[in-house]
């Protein structure tokens, strides 16, 4: 049953994966380039996750978490730029 | 019995994880302007993601007693989602993206015709500001 489950969720998160490429290429404005972006973090986190799920491997959270928290600052770090013209003013 | 309970309820949490996560990048990509795309990324993949966190957190718990390191990202990813979201609205009110022209209701920073004035022949009187 979970490896069934597995697989379904693990094409569920290819897709939107997939998706979220779409949109960081053809996205019209900056904004919506970083947000694809962002979006696409995690949900690689889930594929991460997903992965450790199937090898039966517990180590990889700290990768996952590791995204997470680089993701959100350079996300943020980001915006800074957008809003300011500068990150740390 | 219990077993299989968990692992059901497992099973569960993967596919609507997957499913949710599905849906918000769907709203990315086929919703009109910016300011509607932010919903998606921002509430659904944010829950998916969760929903999945919380799977694997009982798929380790049912080996080797309770796991709960899993829940820091998804504490993590329900605080910082929020906080980036803001952020991106806030950037792409400086950068007076488009909305859609059905939206009703415009916020300040997007007026179109905003009075463009010198300092000396500033209006006086009505001042819209408190």
């Amino acid at each position: 049953m979970i490896a069934t489950a597995l697989w379904i969720a693990l094409a569920l998160f290819s897709a939107a994966i997939a998706l979220n490429f779409y949109r960081a290429v053809i996205g019209p404005s900056l904004p919506d380039r970083v947000l694809a972006v962002d979006t696409m973090y995690m949900n690689s986190i889930a594929l991460i996750v997903l992965f450790g799920i199937w090898v039966n491997n517990k180590d990889y959270f700290e990768a996952a978490l590791l995204i997470a928290m680089l993701g959100f600052v350079s996300t943020i770090a980001v915006c800074k730029y957008l809003l300011r013209g500068d990150i740390i003013e | 019995m219990l077993d299989m309970l968990l692992e059901g309820a497992i099973a569960f949490m993967l596919i609507a994880g997957g499913i949710f996560a599905f849906i918000g990048s769907l709203g990315l990509t086929h919703l009109k302007d910016f300011y509607m795309r932010l919903h998606g990324p921002s509430k659904t993949t944010t829950l998916g993601v969760g929903c999945t966190l919380i799977g694997s957190l009982i798929f380790f718990s049912l080996e080797n007693g309770p796991v709960v390191q899993e829940l820091l990202i998804t504490v993590f990813a329900f605080i910082t989602a929020p906080v980036s979201a803001h952020m991106l609205a806030k950037s792409a009110l400086h950068h007076k993206l488009k909305p859609d022209p059905r939206t009703r209701g415009n916020p300040q920073e997007l007026e179109r015709d905003r009075p463009k004035h010198t300092v000396e022949e500033a209006p006086q009187g009505d001042s819209p500001l408190p």
